[in-house]
């Protein structure tokens, strides 16, 4: 690793002009902050706090599937012709913030950006639990859940394999090779830390406890060398699958035949969208983290200002999808296609799409200046915007195309009920519980390559 | 006629043995309250008890579920129905039908070919009746004053009660009207006995108008009956002919067999006929129509009166236009109907009043008419009377004490009688009064008896057809709730020991039948129709000041004042089936309201009163003031609205009660149907309706199709661009190449047959088992139902045209539901049939929202109720009984398909050839219910099918075909026939 990043020298010495580590740090003191949050600063008032709300939200979630289970999809807005609701909305939606944690990773891993490392780890177990969320949707929402496997290529005696022309399908795998490769590529990542906190944990427990995760890790010279080789070539799996999920997602809606569905453009317009979701999800995370926790030498303004800016590209990007998704719509001279067009603007749902236009596509455009990307406070609320924004968007996907598609006689509505809402509060409940546990009981930043960052940036200094 | 099920009944109808049974628990009590410590003797009774309901049990469930036949009966093949004929009764005329019969259980009525009304369709109230007979809340039991009694215990009551002296001064029989030969014989057998004894005959919805129009036409009460196949041009005066009234199958059927459009492939040799129709509420008959005009029913009356005039009918004297209609109008029509002498027809609604009904009668016999296209018959029901008078008389009688024994044959006046007679507190002043209805309902709670009523497929009985023809109405099951019959409880009046239907029945043809009786009997039980019964037209002549004298037409007064028009709902009609969940949720049409009735009116007068759909208003007439949802009808006649019946019920049962609001309120006896003062306040109020269409513009899309009958002589392909017409490129690949397959399933559609009369829609609710689900779920669109009418409308949505489309599976060859589904739960037959496998379906729904016609349905919730017993046995034994989770759909009927399969196979076996299904003997449950013909189904291989040719017609085309999704159900374009003069 050290040797490909060697041959970057000069690009990297280019991003150097903020820094993306605090000066005045040293092996130890990164070791001692970071690993502090999880031996040796106890439990915070704070955290608690937050850990109870979150488990509420939890019971919430549960109740909410218990009763599903008990009685039937019925329980939500969907009908016919909306078929698809808050589940698969949401579901989209989920599995949009889980890309940041893989592109951060992988993507600039590869692409050698080292401004990364402070924001990989979380940004990763944000994926991972982002994904978990997502995941639990597409099997909710089965009329009969309990034949969730049947969607899966397992020989069995009806003799029968699943249906591979169906995305849903594609999706099956997409999502679940997804979430296997995030797992590994987190834990994987996590092995080195693991080891620092078996070594540094204070009580029996904590030193068994991690040392068992920490699979034996000893720091030789080969672990690194295997470490490093397996890291790499899972950033290397990890890559493609940053674009395959969102665009197979993409299919779902993409290989349909409903207008506002129907559309080649999906595919890279949703992989845009989810990047910028997921760097939205992201932000909104790590301003308040680095704030209660004292972080901002690890996560420096560097971070949030190169997340802002990689913010408003995917918005350029989405904008452009979103231009472009109009324009079909008139050029195509297909009255479906049309009336789906000015359904979205003016039709029962226009509060949803003009809502979407604000949060997407105007709202982003503030990130041009250099004082609104400095600023975390703003930043933070543009971030939340974003995230509103990119659930607006699925929401008018889904929905607008399904009320109103070819023949008016069975046009509808859609309107969600108290267990939509629920369901959808309880997934975020289930997400912020995992997260806090993650906060408490491993490094919230990767201890080893923050290591690994001084000694480059100490390099380059002595080269200087 | 096999005895099998008998077996159970008679061992169950001896009368001392389901007293016990029916006592079983009253005595219980009593035994332990008297002797407390007796415990021995009280599990003597328990246990003989439990016995004795098992054995009730047999009366009610098919007995194989209870034991082996010991004698197998004949012609019962397990597995196997059997077919039965018999008819619905109703006092505008019966409906012949054939009754399939699944193990001794009823699953599903027919139309019987043979039989004058039904020419081998139904409606939907036939349909629908058999969840009538199965319904759970059905009166089971008799009552008296309220607590549970016995058959017996009744007999010995009402006899003793029977007024002494012997002359049945005092006794009242109050009935539906009499349309039963038998009851007839009853009737007659009974005022023989009895002279002072009053047999009083009422029918909420009654033909008195048109009675009392015959008077004035011919001095006597004669019944017009139509013959469409005769007539060129139809005028139709607020007359719902094809949905509407005893004969409305037929006439559907007549009427429509000249809509289809002179072809070589289609229709071969037919002239399209032309209708105008001049209507307040917008009915199925004024969408068939190729001129509509709104009027209120006083300018329909009007215009009567000028067309009369402009005709020329002998006295008829100066008349002007209802203020508003061009005269081009009247010009045009009497022009047309001119032009087609003894070749026309003037129908008007019976709700109007005598006057128009006399003006018709005029005008078609001024027209030569009678006798090609209209004939007259007596009345069929015997001794007719006028019903508002009848029911007048009788609480005149019961307001003055004179009553001492009132007995109720079916019916339900406290409901449904005029509301100025107050009957509801007239009933309390009969010493004694005696209630048969199927329901514990408004009328049984006031009196003192109550006797559940036996459903007409549960007990013997005859009735005549809208033309006479008399059929005999023959069981198919014993009946499930100990329910009796009108004849029983005739019986038990007058008769020393009392007769079952059964003998009754065959005591009145006993005599018409004479000698070889057996023989003719078991010809009329089989063929579902008596031979040569029907009545002889007679050759009535118009009095001479017929037309002369009439009254001043007399319309609304006043300022935002409204007509009234009080009609029987399209679906519930006048109240009756209120607790058919089928009826309730069946769509009505042109509203698409379910599970409400509404105040209809149309856009510019709601938009005057700044009303909108949903706003409840305030209906004030007559000093009566009801509370109901507004609901704005396209084409309703500026000047009136429209409230239906039959809703606003107290006891109808757990589906109809306490739902809509009560139009009776409005109609009394003297202002009949029509009342003229209505007013409109807003409240302020809103009430969700739900309406499974809420949509009715197709904004350019490919959906429906209209064009005129000269454009399609002129040059057939003009009617259709090449948009529509393809062929369509498709990216979705082909699987199959059908054109090798011996059959290839598919389907065509006419539209310009269907009237949008929902009696596919119920045909395939019961044949298939489909669930219904309710008002909320129906506001959630999430209706069931696998067949749906579609109606769009176009032009001024003050009299806009409409076209009724129904929109099944269209079983698309390349269907992008199958695609998408990650289970292959939905896939392609070679036969070209898009088949559901509900096991397969966990429920993704994706292949719903991949559907373009939004046919699938989902089971959101567990709508099928699979706990309540008596409604298992309803279910068609050949379909799969849906569950919450899967997916459903129209599935072609694909049990008929294997039926009809094997059927002809075991024939191809047995004659040597190749076994193949001759077209027309398989048809769909949509097909065959179809009065008009509208619905096609065969095997598009076979270029010689009925089907293929459809499909060959230049008219013929596939909705949203350009998607590219080839789909087997397609339509034929709608062809009006405009009156060039009108254009």
């Amino acid at each position: 690793m050290a040797t490909v990043h060697s041959d970057q020298r000069s690009a990297t010495a280019a991003l150097a002009e903020a820094p993306v580590l605090a000066p005045g740090h040293s092996y130890g003191s990164i070791t001692d902050k970071i690993s502090s949050i999880v031996l040796t600063k106890g439990t915070s008032r704070g955290w608690l706090f937050g850990l109870a709300i979150s488990f509420m939200l939890v019971q919430v979630f549960l109740v909410s599937v218990v009763y599903l289970i008990a009685r039937g999809v019925g329980i939500w807005g969907i009908n016919v012709p909306v078929g698809w609701g808050f589940a698969i909305v949401i579901f989209v939606w989920w599995v949009g913030i889980g890309h940041a944690g893989t592109l951060i990773s992988a993507v600039l891993l590869l692409l050698n950006q080292s401004w990364r490392t402070s924001i990989n780890r979380f940004a990763e177990a944000m994926t991972l639990f982002a994904v978990v969320c997502a995941g639990m949707y597409p099997l909710l929402h089965l009329g009969r859940i309990w034949l969730f496997y049947w969607l899966m290529p397992i020989p069995n005696t009806m003799g029968i394999w699943p249906q591979f022309r169906s995305p849903l399908l594609w999706d099956v795998f997409a999502v679940s090779t997804y979430m296997t490769v995030s797992f590994l590529f987190w834990y994987t990542g996590l092995i080195p830390d693991l080891a620092t906190l078996r070594d540094r944990a204070q009580n029996r427990f904590g030193k068994v406890t991690y040392g068992i995760l920490s699979f034996g890790w000893r720091g030789s010279a080969r672990h690194w060398r295997r470490f490093d080789a397996a890291y790499l070539l899972l950033a290397g799996i990890a890559t493609p699958l940053v674009v395959s999920v969102h665009t197979v997602v993409g299919f779902d809606f993409a290989m349909s035949i409903i207008p506002g569905w129907h559309n080649t453009l999906f595919p890279p317009y949703f992989v845009a969208g989810a990047i910028y979701s997921g760097f939205a999800m992201v932000l909104t995370l790590a301003i308040p983290l680095r704030a209660a926790y004292g972080l901002q030498d690890f996560i420096t303004d560097r971070h949030l200002e190169n997340m802002a800016k990689v913010m408003l590209a995917t918005s350029l990007m989405v904008s452009y999808g979103y231009v472009m998704e109009v324009f079909f719509g008139f050029y195509s001279a297909n009255t479906y296609e049309e009336y789906l067009t000015r359904n979205r603007m003016v039709g029962p749902y226009a509060p949803a799409f003009w809502s979407l236009i604000l949060c997407n596509v105007l709202t982003p455009q503030l990130l041009w200046f250099r004082a609104i990307r400095l600023s975390p406070v703003l930043l933070w609320c543009i971030a939340i915007v974003a995230n509103i924004g990119m659930w607006l968007e699925r929401f008018v996907i889904v929905i607008t195309s399904l009320h109103r598609d070819f023949l008016p006689s069975s046009w509808g509505m859609f309107y969600p009920t108290f267990w939509d809402w629920s369901t959808y509060i309880g997934t975020i409940g289930v997400f912020f519980f995992l997260l806090f546990l993650f906060i408490r009981f491993l490094p919230v930043i990767s201890i080893f390559e923050m290591r690994e960052l001084l000694h480059k940036s100490e390099e380059e200094h002595h080269h200087d | 006629m096999p005895t099998f099920w008998r077996s159970f009944e008679e061992l169950a109808g001896d009368p001392a043995f389901e007293e016990r049974l029916v006592r079983e628990f009253p005595r219980l009590a009593s035994v332990w309250e008297q002797s407390p410590t007796d415990r021995r003797r009280f599990l003597q009774l328990m246990a003989a008890s439990v016995a004795l309901a098992g054995a009730q049990g047999c009366s009610k469930a098919p007995s194989e579920k209870i034991m082996p036949y010991v004698r197998q009966p004949e012609r019962i093949t397990p597995g196997l129905p059997n077919y039965f004929a018999t008819a619905m009764p109703a006092s505008d005329g019966a409906l012949g039908l054939v009754a399939t019969s699944n193990m001794g259980r009823p699953t599903k009525l027919e139309g019987n070919k043979l039989h004058s009304a039904s020419l081998g369709a139904t409606d939907a109230f036939a349909q629908a009746s058999i969840l009538t007979m199965y319904d759970p809340d059905r009166s089971q039991t008799v009552k008296h004053i309220g607590i549970i009694g016995t058959w017996s215990e009744f007999v010995d009551g009402v006899r003793g009660a029977l007024p002494v002296g012997g002359d049945g001064a005092g006794l009242r029989i109050l009935s539906p009207p009499v349309t039963s030969p038998t009851l007839a014989r009853q009737r007659e057998a009974l005022l023989a006995a009895l002279p002072q004894a009053r047999w009083h005959q009422y029918e909420p919805v009654s033909r008195d108008n048109a009675r009392q129009g015959a008077l004035l036409a011919f001095g006597a009460d004669l019944s017009p009956i139509y013959d469409f196949t005769n007539a060129d041009v139809v005028v139709a005066c607020d007359a719902d002919f094809l949905s509407r009234g005893g004969a409305s199958v037929r006439y559907s059927h007549d009427f429509m067999s000249r809509r289809g459009v002179e072809s070589e492939t289609a229709y071969p040799g037919i002239e399209t006929n032309r209708l105008y129709a001049f209507e307040s509420t917008y009915t199925p008959t004024g969408g068939a129509a190729d001129h509509r005009l709104p009027l209120t029913p006083s300018q329909s009356e009007q215009f009567l009166r000028a067309l009369a005039r402009q005709l020329e009918v002998a006295g008829a004297p100066p008349a002007d236009l209802p203020s508003g209609v061009d005269p081009k109008w009247l010009t045009a029509v009497a022009d047309d109907l001119q032009s087609k002498r003894g070749r026309s027809l003037i129908v008007v609604g019976d709700h109007l009043p005598a006057p128009a009904h006399a003006l018709a009668h005029a005008i078609n016999a001024e027209l030569g008419n009678v006798g090609p296209t209209v004939k007259f018959i007596e009345p069929i029901a015997a001794g007719a009377e006028d019903s508002a008078a009848s029911i007048r008389e009788l609480t005149d009688a019961l307001n003055a004490g004179q009553v001492q024994l009132l007995v109720i044959l079916e019916g339900n006046p406290v409901y449904d009688a005029p509301a100025d007679l107050n009957f509801a507190q007239a009933i309390r002043k009969t010493k004694l009064a005696v209630h048969l209805s199927l329901y514990d309902d408004e009328t049984s709670e006031l009196c003192h008896w109550h006797i559940p009523a036996a459903h007409y497929l549960e007990a013997w009985s005859d009735v005549r057809g809208y033309d006479g023809t008399a059929s005999i109405v023959q069981p198919l099951i014993a009946p499930l709730y100990a329910g009796r019959t009108a004849h029983e409880v005739i019986s038990a009046l007058v008769d020393p020991t009392i007769q079952t239907s059964y003998d009754i029945v065959r005591a009145t043809w006993q005599a018409q039948l004479g000698g070889g009786f057996d023989r003719g009997w078991h010809q009329a039980l089989a063929d579902g129709v008596i031979a040569d019964t029907a009545f002889a037209p007679q050759t009535p002549a118009i009095q001479a000041d017929a037309v002369a004298n009439l009254p001043e037409v007399a319309g609304a007064q006043g300022d935002l004042t409204f007509e009234l028009v009080l009609l029987p709902d399209p679906t519930i009609g006048d109240g009756r089936y209120a607790n058919n969940g089928w009826l309730q949720e069946a769509p009505k049409p042109l509203t698409k309201l379910t599970w409400d009735n509404a105040v209809l009116i149309g856009p510019a007068d709601a938009k005057e009163l700044a009303l909108e759909t949903g706003d409840v208003v305030t209906i004030k007439s007559g000093g009566q003031e009801v509370n109901g949802p507004i609901c704005v009808l396209p084409g309703h006649a500026p000047g009136s609205i429209t409230c239906h019946f039959g809703y606003g019920r107290q006891r109808a049962g757990n589906t109809g009660s306490k739902i809509g609001f009560n139009a009776y309120k409005f109609r009394t006896t003297h202002g009949g149907h029509v009342a003229r003062d209505a007013k409109l306040e807003k409240t302020g109020q809103k009430m969700a309706l739900a309406r499974t269409q809420t949509h009715h513009d197709i904004d350019g899309r490919n959906i429906v199709h209209a064009s005129t009958v000269a454009q399609f002589k002129a040059d057939p392909k003009s009617i259709l661009s090449d948009a529509v017409r393809g062929p369509f490129e498709s990216l979705l690949p082909m699987w199959e190449n059908y054109d090798e397959q011996a059959f290839a399933w598919g389907m065509a559609i006419d539209l310009n047959k269907c009237s949008g009369c929902n009696s596919c829609v119920m045909a395939c609710q019961a044949e298939n088992n489909v669930p219904i689900v309710g008002k909320e779920q129906v506001l959630n669109y999430r209706e069931m139902a696998w067949i749906r009418i579609d109606t769009y409308y176009s032009g001024d949505p003050e009299n806009p045209e409409s076209i009724h489309q129904p929109m099944l599976c269209q079983h698309c060859e390349k269907a992008p539901c199958e695609v998408v589904c990650p289970v292959a739960a939905t896939t392609h037959s070679d036969e070209g049939l898009n088949e559901m496998t509900y096991n397969r379906c966990v429920g993704t729904r994706y292949c719903s929202n991949n559907c373009p016609y939004k046919v699938r349905r989902f089971n959101f919730f567990q709508y099928q109720d699979t706990e309540t017993p008596v409604l298992q046995l309803m279910r068609n034994p050949d379909v799969t009984v849906r569950n919450r989770g899967v997916m459903e759909k129209c599935t072609y009927c694909v049990q008929r398909i294997n039926h009809a399969r094997i059927d002809a196979k075991k024939d191809g076996v047995a004659g040597g050839v190749e076994p193949s299904i001759v077209d027309g003997t398989l048809q769909t449950a949509c097909q065959q219910a179809c009065p008009s013909e509208a619905i096609v189904f065969g095997n598009i291989n076979d270029k010689e099918s009925r089907v293929a040719k459809l499909k060959a017609d230049a008219r013929n085309y596939g909705a949203l075909s350009e998607l590219g999704v080839r789909p087997r159900t397609t339509y034929l374009v709608r062809l009006r026939n405009p009156n060039p003069a009108l254009a």
